[in-house]
């Protein structure tokens, strides 16, 4: 049964992810290998869907797949995976709100799952890097070490990076300018 | 009004104007539930938001959930979490539906050629962010390796990274609640 599927893989995700909606790409990616339910590319482009929608990406990122999933009710079931333990941790947490922050025992485990959760991030980014700017296909053909990275490809990368984290004046936009950039050099420069 | 449909309307447009994640949120969250409604002090939300930070799920919904327990219990709780998706629930359904219908168009194709290419710089802004918050020593460095180069090699599922990485934290933690003992 698909959405009992849906259901479980999302509240897998809910529970274990921590950090916020970045830090589901690394689970949806594990679906995505394991079902079969969207491809790699499918999920970069929910990342930029998310980003430049209104709403938490967590959530928007459940919606997106369970639709693509199974429709209509696939997005309303796997957003509901997604947020159920998030909603039973915190009613949890808020009734024993002095307890949880004292709590030594929950720094330490905080303390281990902080880093790997920003691990499985840099290790989903570099997956999402290889499929986007790295071209491996095309290497295999020529046997070529320039044919290995997308030239256009690595010019915008470094370009977007640039003007989110050394100028200034950009450093601060929303994420949906860059992302609308990117769209416009892409229909240009026919990535 | 009737209070639930008060805190799912509120947090629904909480919703509506939230941004880019969770962190957008937090602004939105002071004008509406601290400003113009007086639910929480800034700094019960401030507590909330770390709280929603460091634990499971989505940020937003962990804040939302824990505003709405506040005021109405559990069953505000639930009204807070309705009300904070309603709108993501809504406008991605559309624009999912709209994309599997435009996605061979050569167009869109660059299009989104393009935006992936973002989307690697914002995954790679993300991480350096949380990079300088959550690798914060030795241990905590050799944890983010570890699990770095394990996650990039071997394909399983990354809940078994989490539960691992917690184990290796309380392990370490009672290491050195003990070694400072001795001292």
């Amino acid at each position: 049964m698909i959405y009992i599927q849906l259901f479980i893989e999302f509240f897998l995700t809910g529970l274990f992810s921590v950090g916020g909606g970045m830090a589901t790409i690394p689970f949806l990616e594990d679906i995505s290998a394991r079902t079969g339910w969207f491809t790699p590319a499918q999920l970069a482009d929910m990342v930029a869907v998310s980003e430049s929608t209104p709403g938490p990406i967590g959530v928007n990122m459940a919606t997106y797949v369970g639709y693509l999933t199974a429709g209509i009710p696939g997005s309303i079931i796997a957003t509901l995976g997604l947020v159920l333990p998030s909603a039973i941790v915190i009613l949890i947490v808020a009734a024993f709100l002095k307890a949880f922050r004292n709590s030594k025992y929950v720094d330490r485990v905080f303390y281990g799952i902080r880093p790997a959760s920003t691990a499985l991030i840099a290790a989903a980014g570099v997956s999402v890097l290889m499929l986007c700017i790295v071209d491996i296909p095309a290497f295999k053909l020529s046997g070529r070490i320039f044919d290995l990275v997308d030239p256009k490809a690595i010019i915008l990368f470094a370009v977007i990076w640039v003007f989110t984290n050394l100028v200034k004046k950009t450093k601060k936009f929303h994420p949906l300018v860059f992302i609308a950039f990117s769209a416009v050099a892409g229909l240009v420069f026919k990535f | 009004m009737n209070n639930y449909l008060d805190v799912f309307l509120t947090f629904a447009k909480v919703g509506v104007m939230t941004f880019g994640g969770g962190y957008a949120m937090l602004p939105i969250l002071q004008r509406e539930v601290v400003e113009n409604k007086g639910w929480a002090t800034e700094e019960e939300l401030s507590d909330y938001f770390a709280i929603g930070q460091c634990t499971p799920g989505v940020i937003a919904v962990n804040t939302a959930t824990f505003i709405g327990k506040k005021l109405l219990g559990i069953w505000g709780g639930f009204a807070a979490t309705a009300g904070v998706v309603f709108p993501s629930v809504v406008i991605i359904t559309v624009i999912a539906a709209l994309i599997s219908n435009f996605a061979d168009i050569p167009a869109v194709i660059h299009v989104f050629g393009g935006i992936r290419v973002c989307v690697c710089v914002l995954i790679l802004n993300a991480v350096v962010k949380l990079w300088k918050k959550t690798v914060v020593d030795r241990i905590t460095l050799a944890i983010f390796i570890v699990v770095f180069v394990l996650a990039v090699f071997i394909d399983i599922t990354p809940v078994v990274f989490v539960l691992m990485s917690a184990i290796a934290g309380l392990l370490i933690g009672s290491i050195k609640a003990k070694g400072a003992e001795k001292k």
